[in-house]
C-alpha cells in the first residue's frame, strides 16, 4: 500500500469538510472494497477519511412503507435485523449469501453501493426494488443511480447516507456464485411492488454492470411464476465471458437464478 | 529517511497496549511486527484465505483488511490470547482432539472464525452451517473434514458449558 | 496395542504451538538489523532486458540496495539446476536452458526476477523496486504446449529446438503395434491434465544472515529438504561452501511439493546478505506465489488401450506432451516420465506399454512436482481410459476392472515397475460395499424423479511411493540418492531425541515418528523429541516428499533403534549379569527373560554414560545413527468411488457420497493417516471440479489470486467415507507403503467418471466446471 493520512471523523458534515479540504480523499466505511486495491496499489488516494464509526450512518429504521438502511451499517446487522426480516426478507436473505462471514462484519451497504462493482449484490436490490439513496447532499433515485461498471451519479464528495428502500409485495433473490472469488457469477433480484410494478434485475452476468432484464420482469408481470420463465430466451449479447463462464453460460445463469428468485420471493 | 508515523493505541488479548506506526499499516502487521504477535499469519493479498482472522470488539474479521486507524480505540483478541495462559479454549482443544490441523498455517484463523460462529449460532450447528460458514477461511491440508468435525464437537462443548453456567 | 505406539490415533504433540498461535514460521522469525527484499518481477512473459536504471529507487527513502542479475553474474553465482539427467529417446541429454536466479538478458515468463531492492522496512523495499526502471524489448511468447511446439513458434533457449526438452519414451513400441493389430477393440482418448498452482497457505519466505567475521551464513526457508538446498546451494550455486551455510527450516505451512525446490529468491537473499551487510528477509506476497512457485502437472495426452474380444487389455500406447514452463527446475525432468510413465500400468495386467513423452518449454512459470506428481496423470489417463472402454462395450465399470486387476504378486510391469505387493480386489469389494453399489441404480432413479441427474464414478490407482532405491534412481538419472537418516540419541536420564532427515510441514512426524520410538521400547511418546529441519542438528536427509517419510524416514529410525537397542541390551546383561540374549525390552524396561529382574532405561542411559561398568572395551554413551536405502518402489494402492448430482440447470457438481479404501500397508497413526487422505482427495476433487492455472496468449498469468484461481472452500468438498484393506509392504521393516499423495492421484478420475455418468456425455475435461458441464449437458442434448 501507498502512504496515505487515515482520518476519522466523527459527523457527516465534518466527513464532507475533511474531503473538501485533502486532496484525493476516499470515503472508507468497511473498507472491504477500498483496501484491497490500496493493498495491490491499483487505489493510491492520498486520504482516507474513516465514516464507518459515525452515529448518524449506522442503523436501520422501517416506517411509513420503507426500510431504510443507513450507509455505514454492516452486512451481519442487516441480515440479522429484526426489521430487515420483517420487512423485506430477501434483502436479509441476499446480505447473508454475501461474501463471508468476516467480511459480513466489516462490509457495509453504502460501500457495496458507491462502487457498483459488477459482481456487488445489493446494486441489484436497490435497482429491483425501485430505491431511493440518500446522500449529504440529494436524494437518487435507483434509476438514476447505477451508470454502468464501477460509475455511479456520485459528485466527487458527495456521501451516501442512507439507503431508502419501498416495501414491496414481493420480492426474491437468487444467486450463482463465482467458484474463486464467491463473487456473483449470476444473481438475479425480483421485485413486485406494492403497485403491481415488476424488477427483475441481474448483477454478475452483464459487461454494463448491474442490468434490469426486461424478458423477465414481462413474463412475471404477466405471470409471477417459475414457470412463466421456462420459455424466456436471454440474449448472450452484452454479457460477461472469461474462464469461469461464458455469455451463453450467464445468460442462462440469468434465468435460472430468476426463477430460483421467484420460487424464494416472500 | 523520514517516515511519517502516528500512535495508535488499543487493547490487545487484554492488554492496553499502543505503537508508533504508519497510517498505511494494516492491523495484522501491527500484531505481528509491532505486538510480535505472530501467530496471526498473512495467506493472500485478497481479503479470502482467512489466516489473519482476530476478533475485533467480539466480532471475527480479516485482520488484513482493517486499517490501524480503523482499530484504534478497539478491542482485539488474537490466537495468543484465546485462552488463559496454559489453558486451551474448548475450540482449540477440539482442534488438537479431531486432528483439525495439519501445517498449522490456516489454523489460527480457522479457530478464531470458528469460536465467532458458535457465538453466533450456539448449539445450532450442523454439517452444511459449518461449511457455509467456513467460506472465508481456505485451507490445503485438511480436505476440511475434521475442521468442521472440530467446529461441531467445540460446538457441543461450548453449549454444555454455557448450560453448565 | 501400545497406548502411545504403533496403530494408536495418538493425538498431535505438535499441536499445542499451532492452536495457541506459537508456531514459528520463517516470516515469524525477526532479528537484529534485518532488512526487506522485495523483487523486481518481468511484467512480460518473454522479452529482452535492454538496460535497467536504478537511480531513483536508490534515492528512495529506506532503501539500501538495488541489485540485478548482472551483478550475479559478477560475482559468479550460478544458475538454477535440474538435478535429474533424462535423455531422448534418441540418446541426446535433455536440452537445459540456462536459468539465472534474475536475469540478465532475457526473461521467458511473467513474475521472473530481474532486479531485488533491499529496503530498511517491507513498504520501502517495495516502495523502491516500483522506482526500478526496467527497459523491455518484449518478444513474441509462446504461452502454451500448442503454441510452443506449432511451426515457427518463438523460440526461447538456443539449446532447445522446436522448444523441445526432449523426447523420451518407455517400453516396446513394435511390441505395441503387434499387439494392437491383434486387437477386438480399441478405444482412443485425447485429455488435458490441467495445470495446477499448489497453493500452501503459507507463501515461500527467506531471512539470510551473513556473519562477517566467520564467514558463515544462516538461512531460515520454508524448504521440504533443508539439506538438499544446502547442497545445492553449496555445490552447484557457489554461495557458500557447505560448511559455512546452515538451512533452517522452522515450521513450515506446507509444501506439497512446491516446497521441494531452490528457487532464486533464497539464493538472492543469502548473497544479497553478505553484499548488504545485514540480514535481508524476503517473504512472498500471494500473487508472487502464483507467478513464482513451481506449478504441477500441464499434459496433453493422446492414448489407445487395445482389448481382445473378451474384453481382456492387451496394449496401451500413450504419446504426451508435458509443459515444463519456462526453465526447468529441480525435478521437473522426472515428473513427466520417470514418475508417469512407469506408473501407465496402473492395477491392470497389461502386457504392451509404449509411451513417449515430449517436453515442452512455453512462457510460463516453470512446472515440478506437486502432490502426486506424475502419477495423478498416469492415474488420470487409465481411469478414464477404462471407464471409457466399459462404456462402449456397455459393461459394469467394475468388473472390467475387476476382470483385469493384477492378482499374483510380485508382478513386472512393462515399464520398469515391479509391483511387490497388494490386493486390489479388495479394496474394490470393499469400496462397493460402503457405497452400496448394488443399490445405485435404485438411486439414480428416485434422483431422476426428483430432477437430478445422478452418478457414479470409480477411479482404482495405484502409485509408486517410499522414493526410492538409490541405485535404481541412479540409473535413471537422479543427480542424488533417496535414502534417509536418521539418529537416535538416548540422553543419560532416558530421554530420547531422533533426528531425522525427514521435514515435516504438516505430516505430524514429531507424533507418528515418536509413536515407532514409544511402540518400540514400550515408553510414553512425551519421553521422545523428534529433531528435524536443520542442518546444524541433523547430518544429512533427503527430506519429505514422494511420500517417503513413513516407508524411507521411519526405516531409518527403525534402523538406528536397533543399534540403540542392542547396545542397551548389552549393557543391561551385564550389569543384571544376564545372557545378552535374554534380555527383552517390557514397558521401558530391559529385562531378564522370565525373571523379575530389571533395568528402567534411565537407568541403562546413565551406565551408558557414566561409563562406570560396562563391558570390556565398550565405548561409552548411547547414541546411533543409520542410513536407509529402500530395496523397491512401494505400491500404495486403491478404489475410490464417488457419487454426485449434477443439477442439469446450472452445471453444478454436488457430492452424495465419496468412498475412498486405501491400502497404504501398516498404518502408525490412523487418524494421521485420515487427515492425509482427506487432505489429497480435496486437492484431487480441487484438480477435478476447480482448480486451473490459465495463461492468456500473451503469456499473462490469468488465475494470479483468489479471485480468479478456485481454491477448493469447505463448501464444495463432502465428508468422506475411509477404509483401509492392507497387505503389508514386504520391502521395509514395518511394512508402510505411504499415504501422502494417494487422495490427489486417486480423485480426480472418480468424480469426472461419476459426472460424466450423470450426465450421459463422455467429452468432459477438468475442471468440470459448472460452466464446462452445462456445456457438455448442452452439447449432448444436441
Amino acid at each position: 500500500m501507498y502512504e496515505t493520512i487515515y482520518h476519522r471523523p466523527s459527523s457527516i458534515d465534518e466527513a464532507a469538510a475533511l474531503f473538501a479540504k485533502n486532496e484525493d480523499g476516499k470515503y472508507l466505511a468497511g473498507g472491504h472494497t477500498l483496501i484491497p486495491v490500496m493493498k495491490s496499489r491499483l487505489a493510491a488516494p492520498s486520504n482516507v477519511i474513516d465514516i464507518g464509526r459515525i452515529p448518524a450512518l449506522i442503523g436501520i429504521e422501517a416506517a411509513g412503507g420503507t426500510l431504510m438502511i443507513k450507509a455505514a451499517t454492516t452486512y451481519y446487522d442487516i441480515m440479522s435485523s429484526t426489521q430487515v426480516k420483517q420487512s423485506i426478507p430477501a434483502i436479509a436473505r441476499l446480505t447473508s449469501m454475501l461474501g463471508d462471514p468476516q467480511v459480513r462484519a466489516r462490509g457495509t451497504i453504502g460501500g457495496s453501493i458507491a462502487n457498483n462493482d459488477p459482481a456487488a449484490d445489493f446494486p441489484a436490490a436497490v435497482l429491483a426494488l425501485g430505491a431511493t439513496i440518500r446522500t449529504n447532499k440529494r436524494d437518487i433515485a435507483a434509476d438514476d443511480f447505477f451508470k454502468g461498471i464501477f460509475t455511479t451519479a456520485l459528485q466527487d464528495g458527495e456521501l451516501i447516507t442512507a439507503v431508502l428502500f419501498p416495501l414491496a409485495a414481493k420480492a426474491g433473490y437468487s444467486k450463482f456464485r463465482h467458484p474463486a472469488s464467491r463473487f456473483a457469477l449470476t444473481g438475479v433480484f425480483v421485485a413486485q411492488s406494492k403497485g403491481g410494478d415488476v424488477r427483475a434485475v441481474a448483477t454478475g452476468a452483464s459487461q454494463s454492470g448491474v442490468m434490469r432484464v426486461g424478458e423477465i420482469e414481462k413474463a412475471l408481470k404477466a405471470n409471477w411464476s417459475a414457470a412463466a420463465l421456462d420459455s424466456v430466451k436471454i440474449s448472450p449479447d452484452g454479457l460477461l465471458e472469461d474462464i469461469h463462464g461464458t455469455a451463453e453460460y450467464r445468460a442462462n445463469l440469468v434465468k435460472v437464478m430468476a426463477q430460483r428468485a421467484v420460487e424464494s420471493a416472500e | 529517511m523520514t517516515i511519517v508515523t502516528r500512535k495508535v493505541s488499543l487493547t490487545v488479548n487484554g492488554k492496553a497496549v499502543s505503537a508508533d506506526v504508519e497510517d498505511r499499516t494494516l492491523l495484522v502487521h501491527l500484531l505481528r511486527d509491532n505486538l510480535g504477535l505472530t501467530g496471526t499469519h498473512v495467506g493472500c493479498d485478497t481479503s479470502q484465505c482467512g489466516a489473519c482472522t482476530v476478533h475485533i470488539d467480539g466480532r471475527a474479521v480479516k485482520s488484513c483488511t482493517v486499517l490501524v486507524g480503523q482499530a484504534d480505540g478497539s478491542n482485539v483478541t488474537t490466537i495468543e490470547g484465546l485462552a488463559g495462559h496454559n489453558e486451551l479454549h474448548p475450540m482449540q482443544a477440539a482442534f488438537r482432539d479431531n486432528h483439525g490441523l495439519q501445517c498449522g498455517y490456516c489454523t489460527p484463523g480457522m479457530i478464531m472464525a470458528a469460536v465467532d460462529m458458535v457465538r453466533r449460532h450456539g448449539g445450532k450447528l450442523d454439517e452444511a452451517t459449518v461449511r457455509q460458514e467456513l467460506e472465508g477461511n481456505i485451507c490445503r491440508c485438511t480436505g476440511y473434514h475434521n475442521i468442521v468435525k472440530s467446529v461441531l464437537d467445540a460446538a457441543g462443548r461450548m453449549e454444555m458449558a454455557s448450560a453448565a453456567e | 496395542m501400545k497406548a502411545d505406539g504403533i496403530g494408536a490415533r495418538l493425538a498431535r504433540k505438535e499441536d499445542k504451538r499451532f492452536i495457541t498461535g506459537k508456531g514459528r514460521y520463517v516470516d515469524d522469525v525477526r532479528v537484529h538489523g534485518m532488512t526487506y527484499a522485495h523483487f523486481v518481477r518481468s511484467p512480460h512473459a518473454h522479452a529482452r532486458v535492454k538496460g535497467i536504471d536504478i537511480s531513483e529507487a536508490m534515492g528512495r527513502p529506506g532503501v539500501l540496495a538495488v541489485l540485478t542479475g548482472r551483478e550475479l553474474v559478477d560475482d559468479k553465482i550460478g544458475n538454477l539446476i535440474c538435478g535429474w539427467m533424462v535423455h531422448s529417446k534418441d540418446g541426446s541429454p535433455m536440452k537445459m536452458g540456462a536459468w539465472p536466479a534474475m536475469a540478465p538478458e532475457t526473461v521467458r515468463f511473467v513474475g521472473q526476477a530481474v532486479a531485488v531492492v533491499i529496503g530498511e522496512t517491507r513498504n520501502q523495499a517495495r516502495d523502491g523496486a516500483e522506482a526500478v526502471i526496467v527497459d523491455y524489448e518484449v518478444l513474441p511468447a509462446a504461452a502454451d504446449i500448442k503454441a510452443a511446439i506449432a511451426p515457427g513458434a518463438p523460440q526461447l533457449h538456443p539449446e532447445a529446438a522446436g522448444n523441445a526438452v526432449f523426447n523420451w519414451s518407455i517400453g516396446d513400441d513394435k511390441a505395441v503395434d503387434a499387439a494392437m493389430s491383434k486387437a477386438a477393440h480399441k478405444v482412443t482418448f485425447e485429455l488435458e491434465n490441467n495445470r495446477l498452482i499448489p497453493n500452501a497457505m503459507e507463501p515461500r519466505a527467506a531471512l539470510a544472515e551473513y556473519n562477517e567475521a566467520e564467514e558463515h551464513f544462516t538461512l531460515h526457508t520454508t524448504s521440504q529438504n533443508p539439506h538438499v538446498a544446502r547442497l545445492v546451494l553449496s555445490a552447484f550455486y557457489n554461495i557458500a561452501q557447505e560448511h559455512k551455510l546452515r538451512v533452517i527450516a522452522p515450521d513450515v505451512g506446507g509444501g506439497f511439493g512446491s516446497k521441494i525446490f531452490i528457487y532464486p529468491e533464497e539464493m538472492v537473499a543469502l548473497w544479497a546478505s553478505k553484499k548488504v551487510g545485514r540480514p535481508v528477509k524476503w517473504t512472498s506476497d500471494r500473487t508472487e506465489a502464483f507467478l513464482t512457485d513451481a506449478h504441477g502437472r500441464d499434459h496433453l495426452t493422446k492414448a489407445t488401450m487395445a482389448f481382445d474380444a473378451n474384453h481382456k487389455i492387451l496394449a496401451l500406447r500413450v504419446d504426451t506432451h508435458a509443459n515444463f514452463g519456462a526453465y526447468m527446475s529441480l525435478f521437473s525432468s522426472s515428473v513427466p516420465t520417470y514418475l508417469y510413465a512407469t506408473l501407465l500400468s496402473g492395477q491392470y495386467n497389461i502386457p504392451n506399454i509404449y509411451a513417449e513423452v515430449t517436453g515442452v518449454y512455453t512462457n510460463t512459470a516453470p512446472i515440478d512436482a506437486y502432490r502426486g506428481a506424475g502419477r495423478p496423470e498416469a492415474s488420470y489417463l487409465l481411469e478414464r481410459l477404462i471407464e471409457t472402454a466399459a462404456r462402449t462395450f456397455k459393461v459394469d465399470p467394475a468388473e472390467l476392472r475387476r476382470k483385469n486387476f493384477i492378482t499374483s504378486f510380485p508382478h513386472q510391469t512393462p515399464v520398469i515397475m515391479a509391483y511387490d505387493i497388494g490386493d486390489f480386489n479388495a479394496s474394490l469389494d470393499a469400496a462397493l460395499k460402503e457405497i452400496d453399489y448394488a443399490g445405485f441404480p435404485a438411486r439414480k432413479e428416485k434422483a431422476k424423479k426428483e430432477g437430478k441427474l445422478r452418478g457414479i464414478g470409480f477411479s482404482c490407482y495405484i502409485e509408486a511411493c517410499g522414493i526410492a532405491p538409490s541405485k535404481a534412481v541412479g540409473s535413471l538419472g537422479a543427480g542424488v540418492g533417496l535414502w534417509e537418516s536418521a539418529e537416535v540419541r538416548v540422553n543419560p536420564v532416558g530421554t530420547i531425541e531422533v533426528l531425522t532427515g525427514s521435514h515435516s510441514h504438516g505430516q505430524g512426524h514429531e507424533t507418528t515418528f515418536a509413536q515407532v520410538v514409544a511402540d518400540r521400547l514400550g515408553i510414553p511418546a512425551n519421553q521422545i523429541q523428534i529433531v528435524h529441519g536443520d542442518t546444524d542438528k541433523v547430518q544429512f536427509g533427503m527430506g519429505t516428499y514422494g511420500s517417503r517419510s513413513g516407508a524411507v524416514g521411519i526405516s531409518a529410525i527403525v534402523k538406528a533403534m536397533e543399534k540403540v537397542e542392542a547396545k542397551a541390551k548389552k549393557i543391561a546383561a551385564h550389569q543384571l549379569e544376564a545372557s545378552e540374549s535374554d534380555i527383552v525390552i517390557e514397558n521401558g524396561t530391559f529385562k531378564v527373560t522370565g525373571t523379575d529382574r530389571l533395568m528402567p532405561l534411565a537407568s541403562v542411559a546413565l551406565a551408558a554414560y557414566t561409563g562406570h561398568n560396562l563391558p570390556d572395551g565398550m565405548e561409552p554413551g548411547l547414541k546411533e545413527g543409520a542410513f536407509y536405502d529402500p530395496t523397491n518402489f512401494t505400491f500404495p494402492s486403491g478404489t475410490y468411488v464417488c457419487e454426485v448430482d449434477v443439477d442439469a440447470a446450472t452445471g453444478k457438481t454436488s457430492f452424495v457420497d465419496f468412498v475412498a479404501v486405501d491400502d497404504f500397508g501398516r498404518l502408525i497413526n490412523p487418524m494421521i493417516v485420515e487427515g492425509q487422505v482427506h487432505g489429497g482427495l480435496v486437492q484431487g476433487i480441487g484438480q477435478a471440479l476447480l482448480e486451473r492455472a490459465v495463461y492468456d496468449n500473451s503469456g499473462q498469468l490469468v488465475t494470479a489470486s483468489y479471485m480468479d484461481y478456485a481454491m477448493p472452500r469447505a463448501e464444495d468438498v463432502p465428508s468422506f467415507k475411509l477404509q483401509h484393506t492392507t497387505t503389508l509392504c514386504p520391502g521395509n521393516p514395518l511394512g508402510i507403503k505411504g499415504c501422502g499423495e494417494a487422495g490427489a492421484i486417486g480423485a480426480p478420475a472418480a468424480v469426472i467418471n461419476a459426472i460424466t455418468d450423470a450426465i450421459g456425455n463422455n467429452s468432459l475435461e477438468m475442471p468440470a466446471t459448472p460452466d464446462r458441464v452445462w456445456h457438455a449437458i448442452q452439447s449432448g442434448r444436441a
